[in-house]
């Protein structure tokens, strides 16, 4: 009976995590590529030892953690942080209005959302920016890892934002009522009775998120693709999916993309067992309503 | 929240200050898609209705603009449909029966909803080839389903959990089967839960790109976001204003959904999600 039930879901995560993870392993151990496609030959580890030995590849490894450091630190706790506070110091009803607004990005597709920001930084006569400073420039092409970290920031923001306002909204009263009465400031207030209790929350929104930027690279393909010039803004996960689906060469790389991949779901999997772990999984788990099948 | 009686001017002055660049984007988006040219925030001639012409005709060798919202709008439901439906079941399960493995389930469906399923793109490129769904909306929909579905098993079976035991027992005293009370009975009374998780899926769906765009190629089959970047990939300068309107025109409907779904929506939110 619970076979029935779990039988869908079971269908949808063998075919879409289970064989996909394995196939990326076996696809990195063959040379499989377009020139190939149906009798790849079985290679080893050599597509590791090439993906290492790759003159780019200590600047795209820089790259990706530079991407994951800035955004979450800037932008995924410390703007979320800003916006859960000073909403949590203001009306509830312009408080929730605002925070549905930073809700937009999210709902908005990557596309319109990059359509925005080239818009709003071309060259002049047409850019704002450009309007705005006097300066003529293409912004983008200028300050590239500014542009990208903005971007997926205020996107990624969001998440923290409601994530840091429930919390807040969860201390009780009397903390805040004994803080002013003691005549507390304000400031007072957010480091000693706020932050404190966000700690939970911070970790946990760094886990989450630094797993969602270690594979996200939509927005960064869509802004610069990696450049300008070489490998500028490339970051892991993007050098994978450009090997296999984006082959300037005519033959796409899948099992050279593989093994890039393979580093990125090892990696992964283990920051999504430490999540699962840190967060007392076993308090999840609560018996059944009784156990009629 | 007390103490925002003090100084709430100037927190609000802060988060206007943070705010407005974002709004900003947006305003300059919809001005845009009424204009023939823009420099910077001043239009250059008023109200051009040129800007909106995909609606009545294709705009080079692409679909009609309807086609697409037809391809759009079967592969949102289609997802939306597929998920609320599979997390329904699979979390009634969870939730409510007793079965080897059970904490095994609950602890997989876990690590991946923190998994990062697209850096597994190119390993389902290679599985949609092997049951030829390569370049089919249903395809694509399979795919989201399953990237999603951790995170609908998860937020329902929070919603299960929270219902009482009594009227499920009751029934089943009376000899209903468990798929009878699945249905009838524990279903409805998650409703607002199942509302959630389809707008949310359904609007994530719908703004979707990496997973369309690698996995349609023809452009019959083309959804929104694959449309849009097409067109933005090759207009001149000078034809922004047209593709600024199908951008309008593309998150009208996402921004509609999400407003009059908000209240179901933000439970959701906390639920966590990507990005």
């Amino acid at each position: 009976m619970p076979l029935l039930f779990l039988l869908p879901a079971g269908v949808l995560v063998i075919a879409f995590f289970i064989w996909p993870v394995v196939n990326t392993i076996l696809l990195s151990l063959t040379n499989l590529s377009t020139a190939n496609f149906g009798n790849p030959d079985f290679v080893g580890l050599d597509n590791y030892s090439t993906v290492l030995s790759d003159r780019w590849m200590p600047r795209i490894l820089g790259n990706s953690v530079f991407y994951l450091v800035a955004t979450l630190a800037f932008f995924n706790l410390g703007l979320a942080l800003v916006i859960a506070v000073s909403t949590s110091f203001i009306p509830q009803r312009a408080a929730d209005g605002i925070r549905l607004f930073w809700l937009l990005p999210r709902i908005t597709s990557p596309v319109v959302f990059v359509l925005i920001i080239q818009g709003l930084l071309a060259p002049g006569p047409y850019g704002v920016l450009s309007q705005l400073t006097g300066v003529s420039q293409s912004w983008i092409n200028a300050y590239p890892w500014t542009v990208i970290v903005f971007a997926n920031g205020i996107i990624g923001a969001s998440f923290g934002m409601l994530i840091f306002t429930a919390s807040i909204k969860s201390i009780p009263d009397e903390q805040f009522q004994a803080a002013a009465v003691d005549g507390a400031s304000q400031m007072f207030l957010v480091r000693r009775v706020i932050l404190p209790q966000l700690r939970w929350p911070i970790l946990f929104v760094t886990a989450y998120q630094s797993l969602a930027l270690l594979s996200s690279f939509e927005y960064i393909m869509l802004l610069t693709n990696g450049g300008p010039g070489f490998y500028t803004t490339e970051v892991w996960s993007l050098w994978a999916y450009s090997e296999a689906f984006q082959s300037y060469s005519g033959t796409a790389r899948f099992g050279l993309g593989s093994a890039m991949v393979a580093g990125l779901v090892v990696v992964a999997l283990i920051v999504s067992l430490i999540i699962l772990r840190l967060f007392r999984f076993n308090d999840l788990v609560t018996k059944p309503k009784i156990e009629v099948n | 929240m007390p103490g925002f009686q003090r100084n709430w001017y100037l927190w609000m002055a802060l988060l206007l200050g943070i705010t407005f660049p974002v709004a900003l984007g947006y305003l300059w988006l919809i001005i845009s898609s009424l204009n023939s040219e823009m420099h910077g925030l001043q239009p250059v001639g008023l109200w051009e209705i040129d800007n909106w012409r995909f609606l009545w005709e294709p705009i080079g060798p692409r679909p009609m603009i309807w086609t697409v919202l037809a391809n759009t709008l079967i592969f949102a439901l289609g997802t939306s449909a597929l998920i609320v439906t599979v997390s329904a079941m699979a979390a009634y399960a969870i939730s409510r029966l007793n079965f080897p493995g059970r904490g095994f389930m609950l602890g997989l469906i876990l690590i991946l909803h923190a998994f990062p399923a697209v850096s597994l793109l190119i390993a389902t490129f290679y599985v949609l080839l092997a049951i030829g769904l390569f370049d089919s909306l249903l395809g694509v929909v399979f795919v989201m389903a399953a990237f999603l579905m951790p995170l609908g098993i998860w937020l329902l079976k929070g919603f299960f959990d929270g219902l009482s035991w009594d009227m499920e027992m009751a029934a089943l005293v009376d000899g209903a089967s468990r798929w009878r009370i699945f249905w009838h009975i524990a279903l409805p009374m998650i409703r607002p839960g199942l509302f959630a998780l389809g707008i949310f899926t359904f609007l994530v769906a719908w703004g979707e790109f990496i997973v369309p765009y690698t996995f349609i190629v023809s452009s019959r089959t083309w959804i929104f976001s694959v449309y849009l970047q097409s067109l933005a990939g090759d207009m001149e300068r000078a034809d922004f204003g047209l593709v600024a309107a199908v951008g309008v025109f593309y998150t009208l409907p996402a921004v509609i959904i999400f407003l009059l779904g908000q209240r179901y929506l933000l439970q959701m939110y906390f639920g966590g999600s990507k990005g």
